[in-house]
């Protein structure tokens, strides 16, 4: 509860530091509004020519789609400038002023920097994933619904810890920043279902770098092709992975040598 | 200063791309890492293009390209690309805003030079990097080439031409930042235009009407698809002459263009932090 309440504290703060410029916001919207279309009339020229494509029917890739703009809405509102901010802060020793507060360090250094903008990603993803949906009709029921919930938070803690990881390296090597861009840029490839990838790099997106369990098969749980081997894989993965992230932030953090104190 | 133009004997100049050449290789081989990043950037998004057509067309063909075809579309465009892709339109408005563009002012020669000197030294460095991932997927995606002398040597005029298009076509579009503070919204919509209209979602032939008219009537398609169907022996006879011509006259019109802003521009200029 109090770490809703936070979440919603630097929300707060974040749109009241933006307010000043809100042409930040048009030009928010507008780059949202020309990802999302570029993408969409990419599917209308390549269903011009099919009907599915690699057994995806139109209406499941919008919602993949939608799957992958709310991910990497996400992403970019709350963890990615907060882990910019945790890089900073080791750099310049000032991370001091995060650890002397009586809250989790880890939950601290992930939630307080919010680019609130990227809601505008968050939005036109959800509303994505119920337009098509919708045109998938009849058949997207109560229970895959809950399931594709479900998924989609495991498939955000996966991300999440993934990322944890990467940013915790910055105890030790300076320029992380360079590794979280390679991280977007392999990111972009979760806009497919990754079974259409050749098996080589089916695995590294699986795998290597998980961006498999937070796109594809989320949109999987609600179009109903979920495996029961796919669900398993990632709600352990999520434990587990979560679980390992943490330890290597407590690890990193002994290397932690505040340059003030 | 306004109207100034490109000056300076050959000899000059030679020696001007010398220096800058050197300049810019010293500081880009200090982002080593930037540079694989960049590539991956460069790599991925044909890839994923890649990957949709060649499932559309699985073992039979669309619109006379097979999955192979789709491979070899794709790995030329990746080289097409990087031969002419220019990041101009961000460095001008950080230049302008600045106040960086001052220096370049004052040196013998247009800053247009420093910006070409800075842009084809990046990429040569880079095609150290772009011709290996190319080898990588070409055995991973077993394209279908049949190479001609004449399609590399025609191929090789309409990219040289399609890059001296979009350099000047977006150097051009750059000088917006002499008026406005907000570039990057113009350039987030040239970018949109330029995904979907010049072959980089799907060849223009397979786009559907209303969008390919719009390819047909726009130059962006001269700046990429052209010289790649002109590389893979798709285009002959009076399509072939049509856009050469095509390339010919936008860049002429750029040529232009670019004076009467550029003139209009500078008088402009005030620059910020000076």
């Amino acid at each position: 509860m109090r770490a809703l309440r936070l979440l919603g504290l630097f929300f707060w703060v974040g749109l009241l530091n933006e307010l000043e410029y809100r042409v930040n916001f048009l030009l928010q919207a507008l780059q949202t509004l020309l990802s999302v279309g570029t993408a969409l009339a990419g599917l209308a020229v390549v269903f011009q020519h099919t009907r599915s494509l690699g057994g995806w029917e139109a209406a499941e890739l919008v919602v993949l789609l939608g799957v992958f703009q709310t991910v990497a809405g996400l992403m970019g509102m709350v963890i990615g400038p907060s882990f910019e901010r945790l890089m900073r802060d080791v750099r310049e020793g000032t991370l001091d002023f995060v650890l002397t507060k009586p809250v989790s360090a880890q939950f601290l250094v992930s939630i307080r920097q919010v680019a609130v903008w990227r809601l505008a990603d968050v939005v036109v993803g959800l509303a994505l994933v119920v337009t098509g949906g919708l045109q998938y009709g009849a058949r997207v029921g109560l229970g895959q619904v809950l399931l594709f919930v479900l998924v989609l938070a495991a498939g955000v803690i996966i991300v999440y810890s993934f990322r944890l990881i990467l940013a915790t390296l910055t105890f030790w090597v300076v320029r992380v920043e360079n590794i979280m861009v390679i991280f977007g840029s392999l990111y972009e490839a979760g806009r497919l279902p990754v079974s259409l990838y050749p098996d080589w790099l089916r695995v590294v997106l699986t795998f290597l770098v998980p961006v498999a369990f937070a796109t594809t098969v989320p949109a999987e749980a609600l179009t109903g092709r979920l495996t029961v081997e796919n669900l398993a894989l990632a709600l352990v993965l999520a434990v587990g992975l979560f679980g390992v992230a943490s330890a290597f932030w407590r690890y990193g953090l002994r290397h932690y040598t505040g340059a003030s104190a | 200063m306004s109207g100034r133009a490109v000056t300076g004997t050959l000899v000059d100049l030679a020696r001007l791309y010398r220096a800058a050449f050197r300049a810019t290789l010293a500081i880009q081989l200090q982002y080593r890492v930037s540079l694989l990043i960049w590539l991956l950037g460069l790599v991925i998004q044909p890839v994923i293009y890649l990957v949709v057509w060649r499932t559309v067309a699985g073992a039979g063909q669309v619109g006379g390209y097979t999955a192979a075809d789709f491979a070899a579309y794709y790995l030329t465009l990746m080289l097409v690309n990087h031969a002419t892709f220019t990041w101009i339109m961000h460095e001008y408005d950080w230049e302008i805003r600045q106040g960086n563009l001052s220096a370049k002012l004052l040196k013998p020669a247009h800053p247009m030079h420093f910006h070409l000197a800075d842009n084809l030294t990046y990429k040569l460095l880079t095609l150290s990097v772009v011709l290996p991932a190319l080898g990588g997927l070409s055995l991973a995606f077993q394209p279908r080439w049949t190479l001609t002398p004449a399609q590399v040597g025609l191929g090789a005029l309409a990219v040289i031409l399609a890059a001296a298009l979009r350099w000047l076509l977006e150097y051009t579009l750059a000088l917006a930042a002499f008026w406005t503070s907000r570039v990057s919204a113009i350039n987030q919509v040239y970018f949109v235009v330029l995904v979907l209209t010049s072959g980089q979602i799907a060849p223009v032939g397979l786009l559907p009407g209303p969008l390919r008219a719009l390819a047909e009537v726009l130059p962006f398609r001269l700046m990429l698809a052209f010289p790649i169907e002109v590389l893979l022996g798709r285009v002959e006879g009076g399509a072939l002459v049509a856009g050469f011509l095509g390339q010919v006259l936008w860049l002429a019109g750029a040529v232009v263009l670019f004076r009467l802003l550029w003139a209009a521009g500078l008088r402009r200029y005030t620059a910020v932090g000076a």
